[in-house]
C-alpha cells in the first residue's frame, strides 16, 4: 500500500486493522473480489461435474468421482445438489459479490470523487456478513445431510422436506444481511458525496447503474428474507405456510396443519428473484458503457435515454415476477397483466444495447482486452434478450417453460453477458487498482477461446429446448423419446465447457503475473475522463485522491472539437 | 444548520408530541370499541385498516418528523409504498385469478 | 479526511447521512413487514372460512390493548429523550431513555405471558396456518423490539452516550436515528394489532 504525506493517519494500524477489518472501501473491494473469484471458479467446477454427467452417463466422474461413491457416478440427489449449489453459488457469491461488492465498492467511491464510502464500518460488516455466508453455504457440502437439493429456487413442497435446505436458508439470511447493509450505504454514498459539481448528469454510466441496483436490493430482498423465515419454520417448527391440506409424501399423508400454499412461496421468491436478475445485468451494463465510451474516444450515444432507460428498467423489474409463474394455473388476468409488463420491460434494454451499438459508429476503436470483452457483450446479450422474448409470451412459454431453452437464455444474459463484462471491469481497473498493466497478448488468449466455448455450451440448449429436453433432468434426457434426436449436443457442450474452463489458466496466471512484473501503469494508462483515473495507481489509503476534486465537466468529453487532447478529464475546468 | 432547532421551536414540538400522544391513546381506544360493531367482515377490515392508518400517519408525521422532511427521503418513501401495494395486493389478486380445472 | 456530512447537513439534499441511511433501512424494513402482512392475506384466502377468526379467538385483546398504549408511550418518551438533547438536558435525556427501556421490557413481559399462555394450552406455530403467521409476525416484531433495546441501552450507558461530551449533535443525530427505527417498531404494531388480535 503506498502511503503519503497527505495521510492523516493517527496510529500505525496493525496488519489485523489494515489487511483483515479493515474499514477501507478499496481493501473490503479487494477481499469481495477474491471471494468472489474463488466461489465463481467453485460454482464452475460443480457445474463441470454434472455436465461430465451428461455426456458420459454411468461412467465415472474423473478426479473427483470418489467422492460421490463407490461407482465415482451421480446418484439423482446427488445431481439435484450440484444443480442446486451451482445457480445458488454463481448468483449469490460470485457475480453479484463481484459486481457490487467488488468493482461497486472499489470504483464508486472514486468515480464520484470521495474518500470512503459514506459508513465505512457498515461496509466492513457487509463484507464479513457475506463472508459468513459463503463459509456456511459451501460447508453444507460437508454437512451429514449434504447440499441443498430443492434448486436455487427452493420450491416447496420439496424444499420443506428435502436434505440440506435448513443449512441454506441460513445462509441466505447472512447473504441478505450483506446485501441490505451494502446497498443502504451504495445510495447514502453516491447522493452525499459525491464531489462539488458532480451533478447527477454527469455522473458516469456505472455510479448509475449501480445506484439503481441498490434500490433493487433494498427493496425487493426484504419478501425474501420473509419467505426464507417463513420456510425455516416449516422445516423446523412444524408450520405449514407453504404445504396444502392433504399433501402425501412418500405415500403418507403429512402431518401438519395444511392450509398453506406452494404459491405464495413462488410469488414472494420472484418477487426477488425476478429484481435480482436485472441486480445481474445493470452494473455489467454500466461497465459496458465506460468501457466502450472510453475505446471508441466518443462519448456514449444517447447518455440521458440510457439513465432514464435503468431507472425506468429498475421500476418495472418489480411488477414483471410472475412470468416464472405461468404455468401455476393462473387465469388471464394476472397472465395477460404480466405478458405485458415483461413485453415492456425489453424496450428499455433495447434502449440500452442499441445506444451502445450506435455508440461504436464513427468511433476511434481500440481494440485492447478490456474492449473486446466489452464489444461481445453486445450481441451475447442481444442472444440473451432475444430468446428471452418467446419466454415472456405465456403462449410460447407454456412450451418452453424449464425446458434447457430457458438454461440457454439465461446463460447467455449472464455468462457470456454480465461475466464477460466483469472480465472487462477488470482488465480495465486492474492498472487503478494494483499500479500495474495487465498483459495483453494473455488477455487475447483469455479472450477468444471463452467466446467461442461459451457459445458452444448454450447455443445448443436452445436446440435441445425446442425439442422438449426439461431442465434438472440427472439423466440429460435419455429416459425421454423426444428427446433422443439432440441428446448428441450433451457431449459436445460438455467439451466445449472444459475447454472454457483451460481457457480462464491465462487469465489466472495473467493476474498473479501482472502483480508481480507487470509493467508500471502510471495514473491514467487508458487516457480515460472519469474521476477514478485523476487518483494514484493504486489510490491512497483511506484518502484516495491527493489533490482537491472539484468537477467541471460531463462524464464523457471525449474528442471535443478544438481540444488539445481527444479527451477533457471531468477536473479539468 | 437548515433545521430550526431553537429552543422555542422544540418547545413547540413537545407541544405536538403530547398532543399526537393523547390523539393515539384515544384512536387505540376506538379501534378496539370499533371492533365490537356489527358490520360485514371486509367493512370491518376497511374500518380497522383506516384506523390504524391515521395513527400511523400521526406516529409517521411527528414522530418522525415527516411533515417537514427533505424531497428525498418523501420519494424514497413513496416508491417504497408503490412497492408495498404491489408485494400486498398482485399475490392476493392471483390468488383470485385463477384457472377452473 | 474525514466522511463529510455526519453532522452538517450537504446543501443540495438537506440531509445528513445517517438520517439518509436509516430512513432507506426502514424502508427496506417496510417491505420485509410487507412480505409478512401479504402472506397473512394469501394465507387468510388460503384456509377455510371463518377458520383464523376462531384461532384469533385464543388471542387476549385487552392485553394487547396494553401493550399497544405502553408502546405508543414508549415512542412519546422516546422523541422526549431527542428532544431533551436538543435543548442541552442530558439528565432529562436519560430519564426518558430510561422511560422507553422501562416500556420496551414491559411490552416483552407482556408479550411473554401471552406466548406462553398459548404453549401451556398446547397451542403452537404449529397448530394452524394463524398461529403460523401469528407467532412469526409478533415474533420477528419481538426480535426488533430486542434489536432497539440493545442499542437503547448502549446509547444509555456510558460506553455509548459518553460521545455526549466530545460531539454533542453527532450524539443527538445518532439518537435521533434510533428513535427514526422505533417509531417505525411501533408502527409496526399499529398495524399488527387490529390485523391479529380484532379482524
Amino acid at each position: 500500500m503506498s502511503t503519503s504525506s497527505h495521510n492523516h493517519d493517527h496510529h500505525d494500524e496493525g496488519f489485523i486493522r489494515k489487511y483483515i477489518f479493515s474499514v477501507d472501501h478499496k481493501i473490503i473491494g479487494l477481499q469481495y473480489g477474491i471471494s468472489a473469484l474463488v466461489f465463481l471458479l467453485f460454482g464452475f467446477s460443480l457445474m463441470a461435474i454434472m455436465r461430465w454427467q451428461l455426456a458420459y452417463p454411468g461412467t465415472a466422474v474423473p478426479i473427483v468421482g470418489f467422492l460421490f461413491g463407490e461407482s465415482g457416478t451421480l446418484a439423482p440427489e446427488q445431481y439435484n445438489s450440484l444443480g442446486a449449489m451451482h445457480g445458488t453459488i454463481m448468483i449469490f457469491l460470485g457475480v453479484v459479490p463481484l459486481s457490487v461488492g467488488a468493482l461497486g465498492n472499489y470504483i464508486i467511491p472514486l468515480q464520484i470523487g470521495t474518500v470512503d464510502m459514506a459508513f465505512p464500518k457498515l461496509n466492513a460488516a457487509s463484507f464479513w456478513s457475506f463472508f459468513v455466508g459463503g463459509v456456511i453455504m459451501v460447508s453444507s457440502f460437508f454437512m451429514p445431510e449434504g447440499a441443498a437439493r430443492s434448486g436455487w429456487t427452493s420450491y416447496p413442497p420439496l424444499s420443506i422436506f428435502e436434505n440440506g435446505q435448513t443449512i441454506w436458508l441460513l445462509s441466505m439470511v447472512f447473504l441478505i444481511t450483506s446485501s441490505l447493509l451494502g446497498s443502504i450505504n451504495f445510495i447514502v454514498t453516491i447522493v452525499q458525496l459525491r464531489a462539488p459539481g458532480l451533478t447527477w448528469m454527469r455522473l458516469p454510466l456505472f455510479v448509475w447503474s449501480q445506484f439503481v441496483t441498490s434500490f433493487l436490493l433494498v427493496l425487493a430482498f426484504p419478501p425474501l428474507e420473509a419467505a426464507a423465515v417463513l420456510q425455516l419454520m416449516d422445516r423446523v417448527a412444524g408450520t405449514s405456510f407453504f404445504l396444502p391440506s392433504g399433501l402425501v409424501v412418500s405415500g403418507e399423508i403429512v402431518d401438519v396443519a395444511g392450509s398453506g400454499s406452494p404459491l405464495l412461496w413462488q410469488h414472494l421468491f420472484w418477487f426477488l428473484a425476478h429484481p435480482e436478475v436485472y441486480v445481474l445485468i445493470l452494473p455489467a451494463m454500466g461497465i459496458v458503457a465506460e468501457i466502450l465510451t472510453n475505446n471508441t474516444r466518443k462519448p456514449i450515444w444517447g447518455f440521458k435515454s440510457i439513465v432514464y432507460s435503468m431507472i425506468f428498467l429498475g421500476f418495472v423489474s418489480f411488477i414483471v415476477w410472475a412470468h416464472h409463474m405461468f404455468l401455476t394455473g393462473m387465469g388471464q388476468a394476472m397472465s395477460a397483466f404480466f405478458q405485458t409488463t415483461t413485453m415492456i420491460i425489453s424496450i428499455p434494454s433495447v434502449v440500452i444495447l442499441t445506444s451502445f451499438f450506435l455508440s461504436l459508429w464513427g468511433g476511434s476503436i481500440r481494440f485492447n482486452t478490456p474492449m473486446l470483452f466489452a464489444l461481445s457483450f453486445l450481441p451475447m446479450f442481444g442472444i440473451g434478450g432475444l430468446t428471452g422474448l418467446p419466454l415472456g409470451l405465456a403462449a410460447t412459454d407454456i412450451y418452453l417453460h424449464d425446458t434447457y431453452y430457458v438454461i440457454g437464455h439465461f446463460h447467455y444474459v449472464v455468462a457470456p453477458g454480465t461475466i464477460f463484462a466483469l472480465f472487462a471491469g477488470i482488465y480495465y481497473w486492474f492498472p487503478k487498482i494494483t499500479g500495474k498493466k495487465m498483459n495483453e497478448i494473455l488477455g487475447k488468449l483469455h479472450f477468444w477461446p471463452s467466446l467461442i466455448f461459451m457459445n458452444g455450451i448454450f447455443m445448443p440448449m436452445f436446440i435441445q429446448g425446442l425439442a422438449g429436453v426439461s431442465r434438472r433432468l440427472s439423466d440429460g434426457g435419455e429416459a425421454y423419446a423426444h428427446a433422443s434426436g439432440v441428446l448428441h449436443w450433451n457431449e459436445f457442450m460438455t467439451v466445449s465447457a472444459f475447454l472454457l474452463g483451460i481457457a480462464q489458466i491465462p487469465f489466472i496466471i495473467n493476474i498473479i503475473m501482472s502483480l508481480y512484473s507487470g509493467e508500471k501503469a502510471g495514473r491514467n494508462p487508458w487516457d480515460s475522463t472519469t474521476l477514478e483515473w485523476a487518483a494514484p495507481s493504486p489510490p491512497l489509503a483511506h484518502v484516495n485522491f491527493d489533490s482537491e476534486i472539484t468537477v467541471h465537466q460531463s462524464a464523457y468529453e471525449y474528442s471535443v472539437p478544438d481540444s488539445k487532447k481527444d479527451f477533457i478529464p471531468q477536473t479539468e475546468k | 444548520m437548515s433545521t430550526d432547532h431553537s429552543t422555542e421551536s422544540i418547545q413547540d414540538h413537545i407541544r405536538v408530541y403530547l398532543i399526537v400522544f393523547g390523539a393515539l391513546a384515544i384512536l387505540t381506544v376506538v379501534t378496539v370499541l370499533a371492533s365490537y360493531l356489527n358490520v360485514s367482515t371486509s367493512e370491518g377490515i376497511f374500518l380497522a385498516l383506516i384506523i390504524a392508518s391515521v395513527k400511523a400517519s400521526l406516529v409517521a408525521g411527528y414522530f418522525m418528523h415527516l411533515i417537514s422532511e427533505k424531497n428525498t427521503i418523501i420519494w424514497i418513501l413513496l416508491l417504497t409504498g408503490i412497492f408495498l401495494f404491489v408485494v400486498m395486493f398482485l399475490p392476493l389478486i392471483s390468488a383470485t385469478d385463477q384457472v377452473n380445472i | 479526511m474525514e466522511v463529510p456530512y455526519i453532522v452538517k447537513e450537504r446543501e443540495d439534499t438537506g440531509l445528513i447521512n445517517s438520517k439518509l441511511g436509516i430512513w432507506i433501512f426502514l424502508a427496506s424494513e417496510v417491505m420485509l413487514f410487507g412480505g409478512l402482512f401479504s402472506a397473512y392475506i394469501f394465507l387468510r384466502l388460503a384456509a377455510p372460512p371463518g377458520d383464523f377468526a376462531y384461532w384469533a379467538s385464543n388471542l387476549s385483546v385487552p392485553l394487547a390493548t396494553v401493550n399497544t398504549l405502553v408502546l405508543i408511550s414508549s415512542s412519546v418518551s422516546m422523541v422526549m429523550a431527542w428532544a431533551s438533547l436538543k435543548l442541552n438536558d442530558f439528565s432529562k435525556y436519560k430519564m426518558y431513555m430510561g422511560i422507553t427501556l422501562l416500556c420496551s421490557l414491559i411490552f416483552l413481559v407482556i408479550k411473554y405471558f401471552e406466548y406462553t399462555s398459548k404453549f401451556h394450552h398446547g397451542i403452537y406455530p404449529s397448530s394452524s396456518t394463524f398461529m403460523a403467521i401469528y407467532f412469526t409476525l409478533t415474533g420477528l416484531h419481538g426480535l426488533h423490539i430486542i434489536g432497539g433495546m440493545i442499542v437503547m441501552v448502549y446509547f444509555w450507558l456510558p460506553v455509548g452516550s459518553k460521545l455526549w461530551d466530545s460531539q454533542p449533535e453527532h450524539f443527538a443525530n445518532r439518537v435521533e436515528a434510533l428513535g427514526l427505527y422505533w417509531h417505525f417498531v411501533d408502527l409496526v404494531w399499529i398495524f399488527l394489532f387490529p390485523v391479529l388480535y380484532l379482524l
